[in-house]
């Protein structure tokens, strides 16, 4: 690591950084218990860069926004931010350090208006003693022009955040993260619930936040939306890292098949060729060995004749 | 309600038509202030309010004249004291059963703190309050701290005020009621600011109407134009989305339930200052009334949604009804069928009003 001052306007697409990652993890492991959720996972998160963590469940991916976002402590390894080594102890620390996280499902409060929503927890406030008071009219007119700048044209502020669609939501709590301040962007899994035209918008909007110079770690399954927008991918696999590659190193065929499994994958094809359908299924009882009883030989696969 | 946000002047976006900054979206049809009103959580409740005034100035001939109008109010008043802070923890998504025997609790204190310390009274009230305020920060505290439903925590509270109330009034009176306390130093003062009355144009009104009034003015300016009243809405629409944006929902609980010690503290003053002595097994199954006339004013039972002023229009839907049936020389037995027909018919009413007001959004 070269010790070359960060400045978010130097974007270096591609990977060849050389400047000081806004967050970077090295080697960071965590232990509940004697259960191992995460080891040995390496990752740079740089300002105008999209960093993204690819897992299927379990993966250990929540572990890592956990440890990114402040709430849990890493037992091993270096967590560093802006190159120095720290240890967050709560979330609030690291909303102090510029690091601000969107969960999935916890963004908003759906019967609360939208610019309610857009300032809970942060509240301008005018007036002195008792008469302070919500600065309601910078509250609207904030919320307003901030969705406007990136592109989200709300017809009414007022309306509960509710009614708007999950896409629209999501933007919300990232435009939200964006205004107080946040250089560093935590996505937990933004496009997870939505169709099609509604992950282009977020997606959309997670480019545009990474071209006003944050740096954004995108936590996805989906390797077709992170080859999109992604500078780097990391890949967690029962909680150690399968893979780290940047844009230039994988092609989406390859991140694609490593995502899936590669050879698992490959192995499922051969067990699902192999199992018959069971009994209560329609399909023919078998014996002790996983062979039909009326010696047809090989039963039916379920998805066709898949050949490995 | 401040008027609508002023324009954004540069607006990228180019296929609205729209040049020079447009007062409203043009997306939005009909008249925003209609809108607005349609939006409104206490809109079925004023439209039931309407309803009850109408029917009873037909069937009962003595409830239109202005000496009837004080008495309504009168009732209405020492519900809507309690309706309002319970409305206020509705939306703060949690219930409090006790907050009916705690008014009792609340005057018992008073009265036999200064009666067996022979202090003057005042020493008693203040003492009273301590006490509900901290009988509001248990409830508050055992519900964050256990996480179990407050339907459970304020159960068992109320069970256990029920049996302190009377125990205790025992074992210090040895009767169910407390000793009268009107010729000690302090009462008539403290009268006068629970229990008084005064005559408007020749309306003679209680004090209580007052506090009821001042107390609904500061819960709606809490809700709508504070933080704590930002996290209100947010601790009981999405508690762990506000936690994840730094709202402290624990405080904001524990504030909601000091609320109601306050409000039964003012209630249970009043009535130790209007009859003296406190029957110490009073207050049972208020707690239900107070929770009716918030939900009738148009709080969501599941938190997040709903009014102070709702909750006042519950209370004086109530004060009509409990008054209106004397007035119409029926048997007051029949006043608990006409809450509970009210009770549904408003609720239906209110979700489909805000059917409506989400729909044309």
């Amino acid at each position: 690591m070269t010790s070359t001052p960060s400045t978010p306007g130097t974007t270096t697409t591609g990977g060849t950084a050389t400047t000081t990652p806004l967050v970077e993890l090295d080697d960071v492991s965590k232990y509940y218990g004697n259960i191992r959720a995460l080891e040995g996972v390496s990752l740079e998160v740089h300002a105008g860069e999209i960093t993204c963590v690819l897992g299927d469940n379990g993966a250990g991916k929540s572990t890592l926004i956990k440890i990114i976002a402040g709430l849990h402590q890493h037992d091993a390894g270096e967590f560093l931010i802006d190159g120095k080594r720290t240890t967050l102890g709560s979330p609030r620390e690291a909303l102090d350090l510029g690091i601000a996280t969107v969960y999935q499902d916890l963004a908003v409060v759906p019967l609360m208006p939208v610019w309610r929503n857009f300032f809970l927890g942060s509240e301008p406030t005018k007036g002195k003693g008792p008469f302070k008071r919500l600065d309601v009219e910078q509250m609207r007119r904030t919320t307003r022009e901030e969705l406007l700048r990136m592109g989200i044209d709300l017809r009414d502020v007022d309306q509960p955040i509710g009614t708007l669609s999950g896409g629209e939501r999501q933007c919300v709590a990232i435009a939200r993260a964006v205004h107080f301040g946040a250089k560093v962007l935590v996505l937990d899994e933004p496009t997870a619930a939505l169709g099609v035209k509604q992950s282009g918008v977020v997606l959309k909007y997670v480019a545009a936040a990474r071209d006003a110079g944050l740096g954004v770690v995108l936590i996805t399954h989906n390797p077709h939306h992170a080859y999109l927008v992604g500078n780097r991918f990391v890949l967690l696999k029962r909680g150690v890292m399968a893979g780290s590659h940047t844009k230039e190193s994988i092609t989406l065929d390859e991140l694609t098949r490593q995502m899936a499994g590669g050879s698992e994958l490959e192995e499922l094809s051969h067990e699902l060729a192999k199992a018959p359908a069971p009994a209560h299924l329609g399909g023919r009882p078998v014996d002790g060995g996983g062979h039909p009883v009326d010696g047809e030989g090989n039963g039916t696969p379920p998805g066709g004749s898949a050949k490995p | 309600m401040t008027t609508t946000a002023p324009p954004v002047k540069d607006r990228p976006g180019d296929g609205d038509g729209a040049g020079g900054g447009p007062a409203k979206d043009e997306r939005l049809l009909g008249n925003p202030a209609l809108r607005k009103l349609l939006g409104r959580p206490e809109l079925g409740a004023v439209v039931g309010a309407l309803a009850v005034f109408l029917f009873f100035s037909v069937v009962a001939d003595s409830f239109l004249k202005t000496s009837s109008f004080g008495t309504v109010l009168y009732a209405a008043s020492t519900i809507g004291i309690m309706a309002v802070p319970v409305a206020l923890l509705m939306i703060g998504g949690e219930f409090d059963l006790s907050a009916g025997v705690l008014v009792t609790s609340s005057a018992l204190i008073s009265s036999m703190f200064s009666y067996q310390m022979t202090a003057n009274i005042w020493v008693g009230v203040f003492v009273s309050l301590l006490v509900t305020l901290a009988i509001g920060v248990f409830n508050g505290f055992m519900l964050t701290r256990t996480k179990l439903p407050s339907f459970i925590i304020t159960l068992g509270t109320f069970l256990m005020l029920t049996g302190l109330n009377l125990g205790l009034t025992k074992l210090i009176s040895d009767t169910v009621s407390t000793k009268s306390v009107s010729d000690m130093q302090g009462f008539e003062s403290a009268r006068k600011l629970f229990a008084s009355e005064l005559t408007v144009g020749g309306v003679e009104l209680k004090v209580t109407i007052l506090w009821w009034a001042g107390l609904v003015a500061l819960a709606t300016w809490i809700l709508l134009r504070t933080r704590f009243g930002n996290w209100i809405f947010a601790v009981g629409g999405n508690a762990e989305a506000a936690r994840a944006v730094g709202v402290p929902v624990r405080l904001t609980k524990i504030g909601l339930y000091m609320g109601v010690g306050f409000c039964a503290w003012v209630s249970g003053q009043h009535l130790l200052f209007s009859f003296d002595v406190v029957q110490s097994g009073e207050g049972v199954g208020n707690e239900l009334i107070y929770i009716i006339a918030a939900v009738i004013g148009g709080c969501l039972i599941t938190g997040g949604y709903g009014s102070a002023i709702g909750s006042a229009v519950g209370a004086f839907i109530f004060g009509m009804t409990s008054k209106g049936i004397v007035y119409a020389e029926w048997n007051p037995d029949w006043f608990k069928f006409f809450l509970g027909a009210m009770l549904l018919l408003a609720t239906l009413l209110n979700a489909w009003v805000r059917k409506r007001a989400e729909a044309t959004r």
